[in-house]
């Protein structure tokens, strides 16, 4: 397999930290005692079985699990040190900084451009910044090639893998500091992917990405750092088994489940 | 070219179909397309017999002094038919300034705000507007709203704006429910997604799901229009009933369908050709609004294909 070319350094600071994170959907324990670092500007993949509460836990740093009624988060977790669960913190800003992608394209029944200009309209930017923008965001999305003749166009009427591309430009346009990516690539088509993982890298140096994936080969294709979840019993919450650099996941764990993982003899 | 059919060898152990289960298809399959063919010989036999009855009022009269007569005179055999026309548009506008916002708003809360307990007693209880007999609402309008109209104005309280109220909480069951329809059928990805940008409650409903929903909502105030220009009874005991074109909104008025009701039961002659023809009028505006939810229909189609 193939890894990242560039480290990120070991003295890196965090730009989101977990400390003793549990997570209820009503009475069912979905995930516990998870404490975990993600590093800025680096690219970190939660990796495991179907069902482990990967989606979950992405869910929690935007705080999406907020719009579900009867789900509960103990345990804190921290955007630049300030705990994002904090009373009066504001689920609406904390959005706006953390931008998320969705394992289907979503794009708005509205054309490319206003889907594009959506977020910073949001904002109250004015309409003279706004051609810049949607162009910026749609050249760094890997789209600007095949729509800028057509950005009056629906988006429903892209492909499946433009229309997830779409969406990545409708997050970039408000410049967010972390996108939450859940996974992204899998109702999209392999060239869609392969542009999908060509902007993520190219995006490295300016947010901290975060994507869940059942591919283990793009884990490992996209990702500084890897963690494992597993939920053991049917059940029971699930748990983060190993978080390392990506390589050592995949060539040395230290955990017998994550090895049992990796090469494929359950999951 | 088609094979002929042909007996299954000696040796085949596929059933054959049985000679009862296919006439019971054929049985089945007719009964349904009569079913379906009295519906549609209903809508042509009453516009045969209503138009081969109101005919002549085009005919004698007149299309222009007819459609564009501003006299409405049976006594002195004058026969216009725009102060009714001007009755019932001024009806049903005003009862839709009214009715939408309630409907939609209803429509928002219902999809988006209430919990589904909440849901499960309000969405009935819209539907059950529906299902209270006109009658009713129109005593509702006589007792209750005509002396409190008549309290702002110098009136009795009989004319267009008792009509409006009244006509604005009967459409607001066909308009809520249609449109909470339309916005229930947004895929959930899409009201995720708006959240995630960043969005509140507000600026999702009307930034993202209004708009995904306009064409649903505008066919189900067209399909409103339809039931406010139909409504007979309850506007009947509440606008007046004088086919003038009225001086103030709390004057009396009267519409196409009220003056039919009112003059049926004595009318005779070229009178009742008249009431005919105006029922023809009737006919071709809901067949008008019809199609005009199908176009609008088809129009989105294109648009999401992108055209």
């Amino acid at each position: 397999m193939s890894y990242r070319a560039t480290p990120v350094a070991d003295d890196a600071p965090e730009k989101i930290t977990v400390t003793g994170l549990d997570f209820f959907y009503g009475d069912f324990h979905a995930l516990t005692d998870i404490t975990v670092g993600i590093k800025e500007k680096a690219v970190t993949a939660f990796i495991g079985p179907s069902g482990c509460g990967k989606s979950t836990f992405l869910r929690c740093f935007n705080r999406m699990n907020d719009l579900i009624p009867g789900t509960r988060a103990e345990g804190t977790i921290t955007l630049d040190g300030q705990d994002i669960y904090a009373a009066g913190v504001d689920p609406v800003d904390l959005r706006r900084r953390i931008g998320m992608i969705f394992q289907q394209p979503n794009p708005f029944p509205m054309s490319i451009y206003d889907n594009v200009a959506f977020g910073p309209r949001l904002q109250g930017i004015k309409k003279a910044e706004l051609d810049e923008i949607v162009q910026t965001s749609l050249e760094r999305a890997n789209l600007w090639k095949e729509t800028k003749d057509i950005l009056g166009r629906n988006g429903l009427a892209l492909s499946g893998g433009q229309q997830q591309r779409l969406c990545i430009a409708r997050v970039l346009a408000v410049e967010p500091e972390v996108m939450l990516m859940d996974e992204p690539c899998s109702a999209i088509d392999p060239t869609s992917v392969q542009k999908i993982e060509d902007l993520m890298d190219e995006l490295k140096d300016r947010i901290t990405i975060i994507i869940v994936t059942h591919n283990m080969q793009q884990a490992a294709r996209v990702s500084d750092f890897t963690a494992f979840f597993l939920q053991e019993l049917a059940g029971e919450a699930a748990v983060l088994v190993e978080y390392d650099r990506t390589p050592n996941i995949f060539t040395s764990p230290k955990d017998r489940r994550t090895e049992d993982y990796i090469t494929g003899r359950f999951g | 070219m088609p094979s002929l059919p042909s007996m299954p060898s000696e040796n085949s152990n596929l059933q054959l179909v049985s000679r009862a289960t296919h006439l019971k298809e054929i049985a089945l399959k007719n009964l349904f397309l009569l079913c379906a063919f009295v519906a549609v010989a209903g809508v042509l036999l009453i516009f045969g017999f209503v138009g081969f009855r109101g005919w002549p009022a085009f005919a004698e009269v007149g299309p222009w002094s007819f459609l564009a007569g501003t006299e409405w005179n049976p006594t002195d055999g004058v026969y216009g038919i725009l102060p009714l026309i001007w009755g019932t548009v001024v009806v049903m506008l005003g009862a839709l300034v009214i009715g939408t916002p309630l409907a939609v708003g209803t429509a928002v809360f219902l999809s988006e705000i209430a919990t589904p307990r909440v849901r499960g007693i309000v969405r009935p209880a819209v539907e059950l507007l529906a299902g209270i007999p006109s009658v009713i609402y129109g005593f509702f309008g006589l007792i209750i709203l005509r002396p409190i109209i008549a309290n702002f104005t110098d009136g009795l309280g009989f004319g267009a704006i008792t009509a409006w109220f009244i006509l604005a909480i009967m459409i607001v069951p066909t308009i809520a429910t249609l449109s909470e329809d339309a916005l229930r059928s947004i895929p959930p990805g899409i009201r995720e997604a708006s959240y995630a940008m960043g969005a509140t409650t507000w600026q999702t409903i009307y930034k993202v799901l209004i708009p995904a929903a306009k064409i649903g909502i505008i066919d189900a105030i067209i399909l409103g229009m339809g039931r406010a220009i139909g409504e007979t009874m309850a506007v009947l005991m509440v606008v007046g009933n004088a086919p003038v074109f009225p001086e103030s909104i709390a004057a009396p008025i009267a519409t196409l369908t009220t003056q039919i009701v009112m003059d049926m039961p004595y009318a005779a002659g070229m009178h009742r050709t008249a009431l005919f023809g105006m029922a023809i009028v009737l006919f071709l505006a809901s067949m008008g609004l019809v199609a005009l939810v199908r176009l609008i229909s088809r129009f989105q189609t294109s648009i999401e294909a992108g055209r």
